[in-house]
């Protein structure tokens, strides 16, 4: 209503428009984003954003890589929750040649994914109260993530870009220290979340600065290509894991939360519910952690064992085949899906045989719902404008690929 | 009752007939349909406005080049789902590089801008009717459409990991470099 009687005024405008350059290098931006800003004092006219500063032609760069080296791409693409990304492009092979994981591998990547759901909405959602002037709780919070992190390392040997897990399963079992760290974690982790919680879900100044702060309405937002959060804060309950359960996600009791206005608040409310319902995933997936492989039988994919390859013939014919990518890759296509942190993660796959994707195309959900930026800040103030950029959770990484 | 692929073929020909001008199930089980770029639009419309079909949401927009192709070495490929059925589709349009033009999908699905845009930036295709078609994710004078196979990755006299060597007939854009 504010925004509609202010742009009827906006012909009578007397004073002139200035034009402020947000970005691209400013930390209020929490990344490489610029807009260039037609500002009336300090209300958003209109904005022009520009991206592409850290363009790393992912997609060129795949058509030149056998299978298994896609997936560090794909670590940098949302960097926030790597994981998530290695696991979609394993899956999105394994559709392609057709293999069936254990569901020890499939339950331990259901883990694995929802603890980097977990560390993507903590980013978020600390950087929103970081936005409207609370720093403590990012502080307290990303003590939480470093743990998350450390559960990686154990699994994987890496933190941020973690390259976890192999096209066929995971390329370990967990170790006992994963074991004792995530159940410390899950012991843990919820009380000191709730702490967070209580300084700002209801805190009356957090409200105010973020209610009716950048909204969207739900039409607007599927029209606009939105997915994850980001569209169920508006009120869809639109979630791939449900929609088109991938690794055994039927398996498990979770709820979807939807907002209703699409604004600031119900994108930190949603993200802040999804933790809870991630948590409660990785319980159940724990706790019924199947025995058995944690691998499925492909050795024309899956790497043997480190002694077999120095004691077996077979073994070291079979590495040396998976090194050199002359592995059998049926001819055809694959769409496969994954709810990433922010959504719809795609990854569209043309395999013409070859040791490498023909081509390659990743459906990168910030990328898609960036563009609505524009017109969500349209009117609003320039303070608004950068929560509402924070409560997106725009990624470069995932913006420009 | 779900919408299948069968069911998706017949109501086509029955209310748009002629659009489809061949069509295949790929490996993961979605219809592919191929169109013309002349159709192209009037299908999206009916794809998602007709009651049946209610295929709401654009997912993503991605162009593929086959060189030996001639005549259609650029394919646009439009991904549609129905999230009311859970059914996904993709429609293929197939354009000549020498002349690689096809409406913008702008007025259906706001989304379609800066997917069409990008599209443009690696693949040079010319949406007609676009609001701003400029590039995107490349800078703004770059000369050429980095995404097509004839631009090879980094050094293009590089030899020791052609294709060839492997026994196997690679062309140029296809090997590791």
């Amino acid at each position: 209503m504010q925004v509609q009687s202010y742009f009827s005024s906006l012909d009578s405008l007397d004073g002139e428009l200035a034009t402020l350059n947000l970005g691209p290098t400013h930390p209020a931006t929490h990344g490489i984003f610029q807009n260039v800003l037609k500002m009336d004092g300090e209300r958003i006219v209109s904005a022009e954003p520009t991206i592409g500063y850290i363009h790393r032609a992912f997609e060129k760069i795949a058509e030149h890589r056998p299978y298994y080296q896609v997936t560090p791409l794909t670590d940098r693409l949302n960097y926030c929750s790597s994981p998530i990304n290695n696991m979609g492009w394993h899956m999105t092979v394994e559709k392609l040649i057709g293999c069936e994981l254990p569901k020890r591998a499939e339950y331990m990547r259901v883990i694995i994914m929802e603890l980097s759901r977990i560390a993507d909405h903590l980013v978020c959602n600390t950087v929103i109260g970081v936005d409207t002037g609370a720093l403590t709780g990012f502080t307290y919070m990303f003590q939480e993530r470093e743990r998350i992190y450390e559960l990686f390392e154990e699994v994987c040997g890496s933190r941020l870009t973690t390259n976890i897990g192999r096209i066929g399963g995971m390329e370990r079992d967990f170790t006992p220290t994963f074991h004792k760290k995530l159940k410390d974690f899950l012991k843990t982790f919820p009380a000191r979340f709730e702490e967070f919680t209580g300084l700002l879900e209801r805190n009356r100044i957090f409200m105010d600065r973020c209610i009716g702060a950048g909204p969207i309405a739900a039409e607007r937002a599927m029209a606009y290509g939105f997915t994850g959060p980001n569209l169920r804060a508006a009120g869809v309950d639109y979630d791939v894991r449900v929609m088109s359960p991938y690794s055994s996600y039927g398996d498990f009791e979770f709820d979807i939360p939807v907002g209703i206005h699409g604004d600031t608040y119900d994108r930190f409310v949603v993200r802040q519910e999804e933790i809870r319902q991630s948590l409660r995933i990785i319980h159940q997936a724990y706790n019924n952690l199947p025995e058995g492989e944690y691998h499925a039988d492909v050795p024309d994919y899956y790497l043997p064992d480190k002694p077999d390859v120095y004691t077996k013939m077979e073994a070291l014919i079979y590495h040396f085949k998976v090194v050199m990518a002359e592995v059998p890759v049926p001819v055809g296509e694959v769409y496969h899906s994954v709810e990433g942190g922010n959504g719809e993660l795609g990854f569209y796959l043309i395999s013409d045989g070859g040791r490498q994707p023909y081509r390659l195309h990743f459906r990168r959900p910030c990328f898609i719902f960036y563009q609505a930026y524009p017109e969500m800040i349209r009117g609003s103030m320039l303070s608004d404008a950068i929560l509402t950029m924070s409560s997106m959770n725009v990624i470069a990484g995932e913006l420009d690929a | 009752m779900t919408l299948t692929n069968e069911q998706i073929l017949a109501q086509l020909a029955e209310k748009m007939p002629g659009s489809a001008l061949s069509s295949e199930i790929a490996r993961d089980g979605i219809l592919n349909i191929h169109t013309t770029r002349e159709q192209i639009i009037d299908l999206l419309q009916l794809l998602r406005d007709d009651e049946q079909f209610g295929f709401n949401f654009l997912t993503t927009l991605c162009a593929i080049h086959y060189p030996d192709n001639t005549g259609q070495e650029l394919a646009l490929v439009y991904h549609l789902h129905n999230w009311q059925q859970n059914v996904r589709i993709r429609l293929k349009v197939f354009l000549p590089i020498d002349d690689p033009t096809v409406p913008t999908a702008t007025g259906l699905w706001p989304t379609a801008n800066w997917m069409e845009r990008q599209e443009y930036d690696f693949f040079g295709v010319v949406f007609t009717g676009h609001p701003d078609l400029r590039r995107i994710l490349n800078v703004d004078d770059m000369e050429v459409f980095p995404m097509r196979k004839e631009y090879r990755l980094e050094d293009g006299t590089r030899t020791d990991k052609d294709d060839r060597f492997f026994g196997r007939d690679g062309h140029v854009g296809q090997s590791f470099d």
